[in-house]
């Protein structure tokens, strides 16, 4: 019963979505391939992935953002019924920022350094219409209060050099949300936060879920980060879902051969509540595969520790496990 | 055992200056004592902007102390000139977090490898090549990586060779400044496992600095929490246990794997 009411409240649904980018040699790099996953409205999905699995790739074609050498071979990305990859550049802009908002790691590059905090919140309420100047100042200052719990008029007049990194963040979190998004792509949005306002970044997010109802992808390398923020996860490996759960059975008991090997990677607490001082750590062998040739089989299967003869030549679909865990690995018959 | 290092209430100042006139003192590294025994390693946890990378550029003799004292070797760093730090500089090693700043892109790993050993003027350019070599494969990394530039190589093989030009010095201490929080979690797995086979091999000190506690406690005998520039909690990673500051808990909460790391410290 539940999952059918989630269904219907589906915000963003991606079908078989491929990327790929043209290279330097002529080559093609396949960043993406046949991802497909939906995010219901207020739900936070986490993508977790490493450098080279696709998740920034994701992040921007969720926009249409991608650079002028990429580009979305296949697949349909329907966000509140419309399809991202076919709109036109009008149709984008509408989108963009009321449908669904990007926040990017780096805070201190997203804002303009020459304009003061209050004024680039104005200019996103300018461009998407319907206000008059002094509406959009009352406006903004109100999205402010959203994000900070106080000293508003300082922060509208600051400009970014004058603000801490969790500062800039906030606010870059506030041009967000200015325009009501039913979504919000948020790419590594903490890693460059130290831990006490990673959080605090963290614990905004859950109260803009609980009080806007926004939706959240929260794109990520950290999985230490998940458990307590995002109700899915989804484990990206060379382009390809690997595992796709609630956070907690994802993280508690993965089943792909991938996120398992991930999991082990960090130190872990023995039964006595101890870390083992000084062991080894579990590493996985070899690396991540180049995707200038798409090979037939598991992408996966060159490092994994359960892999099976057929595992080279077939390519593994996604398997529903109990509830709504799909794992993408012939160890599951799909 | 005899430490390798020992800091006697270290301080370190910044004056800040206006404009017109001196506008305020801020006092980074706040009266810390510490010591480390060969072959083991000091954690050092906090948050940003609580004084970890002053001390640590303090310790690495890049910036002169306010006051206090460092001893290594049965010498107070803080006292020696310019000439003398130079010549007990090279024993202590600084690695920082982010290798795609602290290496020069364009160089190739061998260049990057030697230049401690040439800079010091101690070697011919062709035995800086083969002790490149050596100190590259002590890393993890074959042969073939001397040629390769690098702006080339990925996050991992570039810790991997400025751990390498670290190395080649033959240091006794290692400070390291969050080597492990710009990689992928089975890179640092990786280059945890490095740290502690080199620590195992050459008997080298390490000062760790992090903010990820969980890696603190599997990489460190000594645990040192810091905030305001001051040490407010320390203990051998065992006894830890206490969690008596406000700051401790705020970094353990913080951390992400919120109730787990709280109780893994807890029952040390």
């Amino acid at each position: 019963m539940a999952e059918k009411e989630t269904d219907l409240r589906q915000i963003l649904e991606v079908r078989d979505l491929r990327v790929a980018y043209g290279q330097r040699d002529g080559g093609v790099w396949h960043a993406l391939n046949t991802v497909s996953f939906a995010v219901a409205a207020g739900e936070i999905l986490a993508v977790l992935g490493e450098s080279g699995s696709g998740k920034s790739t994701l992040a921007a074609s969720l926009l249409r953002l991608l650079p002028g050498n990429g580009r979305i071979t296949r697949g349909e990305i329907l966000l509140k019924g419309g399809d991202v990859v076919r709109m036109s550049a009008v149709q984008l802009r509408q989108v963009r920022g009321s449908g669904v908002a990007i926040v990017f790691q780096e805070p201190s590059l997203a804002l303009h350094p020459t304009i003061r905090i209050g004024m680039q919140i104005c200019e996103v309420l300018r461009a998407h219409g319907g206000l008059n100047k002094r509406e959009r100042s009352v406006r903004a200052r109100e999205i402010l209060a959203r994000v900070f719990s106080d000293d508003i008029e300082r922060i509208f007049s600051s400009y970014p050099h004058e603000l801490s990194g969790g500062q800039q963040q906030r606010a870059l979190i506030a041009q967000a949300i200015a325009c009501k998004p039913a979504l919000i792509v948020a790419d590594e949005p903490t890693a460059s936060l130290d831990s006490s306002t990673q959080r605090e970044i963290l614990t905004l997010f859950l109260s803009l879920r609980d009080e806007l109802g926004i939706a959240f992808v929260f794109i990520t390398h950290n999985p230490a980060l998940l458990s307590g923020l995002a109700d899915r996860v989804l484990v990206l490996y060379a382009g390809k879902v690997a595992e796709v759960g609630p956070t907690h059975a994802v993280l508690s008991s993965p089943q792909h051969p991938y996120t398992q090997a991930l999991l082990r990677c960090l130190p872990q607490v023995d039964g006595g509540g101890a870390v083992r001082r000084n062991a080894l750590l579990p590493v996985i062998g070899g690396a991540a595969p180049s995707l200038a040739v798409l090979s037939r089989g598991c992408v996966f299967e060159p490092r994994c520790e359960d892999r099976m003869e057929i595992c080279q030549i077939r390519d593994p679909a996604a398997a529903m496990l109990a509830n709504r865990h799909e794992v993408a690995c012939l160890k599951f018959p799909a | 055992m005899e430490p390798i290092i020992r800091v006697e209430n270290l301080v370190k100042r910044h004056t800040r200056r206006g404009l017109w006139s001196r506008v305020a003192d801020f006092t980074a590294v706040d009266s810390i004592s510490f010591s480390i025994l060969p072959g083991t390693t000091l954690a050092l946890v906090g948050e940003s902007g609580s004084g970890k990378s002053s001390l640590a550029l303090c310790l690495a003799g890049l910036e002169r102390v306010t006051s206090g004292r460092i001893w290594f070797e049965g010498r107070d760093l803080a006292a020696l000139g310019e000439k003398e730090l130079r010549e007990v500089r090279p024993r202590i090693q600084l690695v920082f977090q982010d290798p795609a700043n602290s290496l020069n892109p364009r160089w190739t790993v061998e260049e990057i490898v030697a230049e401690p050993l040439l800079v010091q003027n101690r070697v011919s350019r062709r035995e800086g090549d083969a002790r490149a070599a050596q100190a590259l494969e002590r890393v993890g990394l074959a042969a073939e990586y001397l040629d390769r530039r690098a702006r080339d190589l990925s996050g991992g093989q570039r810790q991997r060779v400025a751990i390498a030009r670290a190395l080649i010095l033959e240091p006794k201490l290692l400070i390291l400044d969050e080597v492990l929080s710009a990689l992928d979690c089975s890179i640092q797995a990786q280059i945890a496992n490095l740290l502690v086979e080199m620590q195992r091999a050459y008997g080298l000190a390490y000062l760790f600095i992090t903010h990820d506690l969980r890696m603190a406690a599997h990489l460190a005998d000594e645990i040192a929490v810091m905030s305001e520039g001051k040490i407010v909690e320390q203990g051998a990673a065992k006894i830890l246990q206490g969690l008596r500051r406000s700051e401790m808990r705020s970094l353990v909460g913080a951390s992400p794997l919120k109730p787990e790391t709280l109780g893994e410290v807890r029952q040390r």
